[in-house]
């Protein structure tokens, strides 16, 4: 097991790096800005608001949660001090209520859709591919102009595109939301029933927009590995088609899970403005409110929540690779 | 030189690609030439016009000659325009919801006969089950715009006399009665309608696809150039420096950059967010993938013999890298360029879309324009010239680049080639 070890502590080392490294980034960026938002909004916070009692508090809160009056560096630790225990203080835009609860009532539902119809999308798209590769002529020609023009739709053209057909001309599913407006989150079928019918759009235009991708990136790693000494040979000893195709999308699976963890940041943010325009109550729509109401805050918070999420999943997915490469599972023996 | 372009055109899917682009690019060059209206001339009151030819009214009506066309079918038009099959079939569930007809007894298609018992029955005050208010008032206001339908006397033109203020007749337009368009002088194509300003949608959407089109090209050439660099000296120079620069890349391949894009340009704020600064934050988060890949050709060229050859000349590594090393990768160095251009216009798209794009004053971006009619709801109202045609443009431009992409990629390298 050392060879896994090994690599699994080498990821981890990574994983913890680029967390440290992207709340530094999350931290420094605004505050090297020309219009720094922290200094700008305890400066104008008294204008900002029409609730007298919430001007004072979040002016003191921010006042003390930033701790503006400091130099960066102290500002950085108690920054570091203050997100761990999870206080990143209230938000602006929705003030009573703080940034941690903004974000824990839309980080599920981001999860929620994100993850099922980014693996839904990629299973299917790399079976696509393959198919394509292997079966060539007829499936081949529709697939990959197909392909072709899914990947090049931008997330929220095909986000509007699915909206307009099939919730505002065939009246299929609802236009937004996650949940029917009139009614309140409980544990009744009813709501359940509501929540998978808002679920369907936005969680299916994911997916086709993954699926376009992978696809074509499937497909030309499967020709690549069709044509290569190895199943040359294999064919010369006569070993089985089936078996062979086997071993060819296997290796060719491979780089295509490296792929998916190098695109997943880039998934992740199509995906969340796909959110807005569904009005889906996840953390694309809470970005979108917070940037309307200039809520520096949710902001940050937000980024760097979306940022964690895919540092997390790249880490999964790097770990999920190491289990599956034979070259990973030969350094243990070796 | 000459050769390689040739080869290049012989691909066909550069030939497509080249081609729509290479359309979409003439047709923001020539439009405003034909067409100069300022792009943000707001052109109507009110939302959202539909596509069409808007025709005034006044010049119609005062123009110096009428003509009298002799057109069987224009009256049944008329009368069709005005009582669709939609409304017939109203005016049936009404009648026969109160049961004035019965079911199936009723011509809709004989409108005099249809006309005349809607007249006689009609009473707003009546109700069927299951009639809401907004039924009850479109049946109000369906009756009162059917009114004169089956005249057949033409409209009358009255002025005030200017001495006693009293209407007095100025002429009569009879039905047949028809204007030259060429004779209107005021009469205006909207092809693609009005957007949520009242601003030609068309003529936006030329100048918005100008826009962003030299967004994803200064947002490419800033991509390009520092991952050119960094990709040259990591690769080139090797050691501490190479160590140094792959760990920046890499830290910036898993953290997203739109979620950076995001915080710079949320940081720097509405009013110093012009469309040109968009353009280089864009540029300067997304060099990763092109350090990556030159810093990965460098390193396969860095000891063939032409480099040592040069290296024990004495040039200096700036010039070696010119010299030697970029001629070999320079057909990789344009192929990125050209994804990053689209890349560009997408995050551009991205980030106007959650209200971070270039601020809305000056020129307009695809981005913008999404967003706009996004904010208004044209996709929920049904207004597809607000929208369609920008996804379309950002689905062709992207389309096209990548098609160009692979087209060059066939050519460059032997081994991609069927």
């Amino acid at each position: 097991m050392k060879g896994y070890r090994d690599y699994f502590l080498k990821k981890l080392a990574w994983f913890v790096v680029t967390v440290v490294v992207a709340f530094t980034l999350n931290f420094i960026l605004p505050r090297l800005m020309p219009g720094d938002p922290v200094a700008a909004i305890v400066a104008r916070m008294a204008q900002g608001m029409s609730n007298a009692t919430g001007v004072q508090a979040v002016y003191e809160q921010y006042t003390e949660l930033f701790a503006t009056d400091q130099p960066l560096l102290n500002q950085y630790v108690i920054y570091l001090r203050n997100v761990l225990n999870g206080d990143f203080g209230y938000s602006i835009s929705q003030y009573p209520r703080t940034v941690a609860d903004v974000i824990s009532a839309s980080i599920w539902w981001t999860i929620a859709l994100q993850f099922p119809a980014i693996i839904v999308g990629w299973i299917v798209g790399n079976t696509l591919g393959a198919l394509a590769a292997y079966l060539r002529k007829g499936f081949d020609k529709v697939l990959l102009p197909v392909s072709l023009f899914l990947s090049n739709l931008p997330a929220f053209g095909m986000a509007t595109i699915l909206l307009v057909i099939f919730a505002v001309n065939l009246r299929w599913f609802p236009t937004s939301g996650g949940y029917d407006y009139a009614m309140v989150p409980s544990a009744s079928w009813e709501f359940v029933w509501s929540v998978i019918v808002h679920y369907q759009l936005p969680f299916w235009s994911i997916v086709l927009i993954t699926i376009g991708g992978q696809a074509i990136g499937m497909r030309s790693m499967a020709i690549y590995e069709l044509n290569a000494d190895y199943v040359k040979y294999a064919r010369f000893l006569g070993i089985k088609d089936s078996k062979i195709i086997r071993y060819v999308f296997r290796n060719a699976m491979l780089p295509q899970i490296t792929g998916l963890a190098l695109s997943i940041g880039t998934m992740v943010s199509g995906a969340l403005v796909a959110e807005i325009i569904f009005s889906y109550p996840g953390l694309g729509s809470t970005t979108l409110s917070a940037v309307l109401g200039g809520d520096y805050p949710l902001i940050s918070a937000t980024t760097l929540i979306i940022t964690f999420m895919a540092l997390i999943a790249f880490f999964a997915l790097e770990i999920l690779y190491g289990l599956i490469d034979p070259r990973i599972k030969a350094a243990q023996s070796g | 030189m000459k050769q390689m372009l040739g080869q290049i055109f012989r691909s066909g899917r550069f030939r497509l690609g080249f081609g729509i682009f290479a359309a979409i690019v003439l047709t923001v060059l020539i439009y405003p030439l034909v067409i100069n209206d300022p792009p943000l001339e707001i052109v109507s009151r009110g939302t959202f016009l539909a596509p069409g030819i808007y025709v005034s009214v006044y010049d119609s009506v005062t123009a110096s000659t009428r003509y009298t066309l002799i057109i069987d079918e224009a009256a049944a038009r008329r009368i069709g325009s005005r009582l669709t099959a939609d409304d017939r079939a109203a005016m049936q569930e009404w009648l026969v919801g109160t049961e004035i007809v019965e079911e199936g007894e009723l011509n809709l298609d004989d409108t005099a006969a249809l006309l005349e018992l809607w007249h006689s029955s009609f009473d707003p005050a009546v109700r069927i089950p299951g009639m809401t208010n907004a039924d009850r008032n479109y049946y109000i206001r369906l009756t009162a715009s059917l009114d004169g339908l089956l005249a057949t006397e033409g409209a009358i033109v009255a002025a005030p006399n200017a001495t006693t203020g009293e209407l007095e007749e100025q002429g009569v337009i009879e039905q047949t009665d028809y204007v030259n368009l060429s004779e209107v002088p005021n009469f205006r194509v909207l092809p693609l309608g009005t957007d949520n300003f009242g601003r030609d949608v068309l003529t936006e959407l030329v100048s918005a696809t100008g826009v962003s089109l030299i967004i994803g090209l200064v947002a490419g050439i800033v991509a390009t150039t520092i991952g050119l660099i960094l990709g040259l000296v990591s690769g080139y120079v090797g050691g501490v420096v190479d160590d140094i620069i792959v760990f920046i890349t890499n830290l910036f391949t898993v953290i997203p950059s739109f979620v950076l894009l995001i915080l710079i340009s949320f940081s720097i704020g509405q009013e110093q967010r012009g469309a040109f600064t968009v353009a280089v934050v864009i540029g300067l988060t997304s060099w990763v993938w092109t350090a990556r890949a030159v810093r990965a050709q460098v390193i396969s060229l860095r000891n063939r013999d032409h480099v040592s050859l040069s290296k024990l000349s004495g040039h200096s590594i700036a010039y070696i890298l010119a010299m030697d090393i970029l001629p070999y990768i320079a057909s990789y160095v344009v192929m990125a360029l050209i994804l990053q251009i689209s890349s560009g216009i997408l995050a551009e798209a991205g980030l106007s879309i959650l209200g971070l794009g270039p601020r809305t004053t000056e020129v307009p971006t695809l981005g913008l324009m999404m967003n706009w009619a996004l904010i208004y709801q044209a996709h929920i109202f049904g207004k597809w010239w607000a929208y369609f045609p920008v996804i379309l443009v950002i689905a062709l431009i992207s389309f096209s680049l990548n098609l160009m992409n692979t087209g060059l990629d066939r050519v460059f390298n032997p081994t991609l080639r069927e």
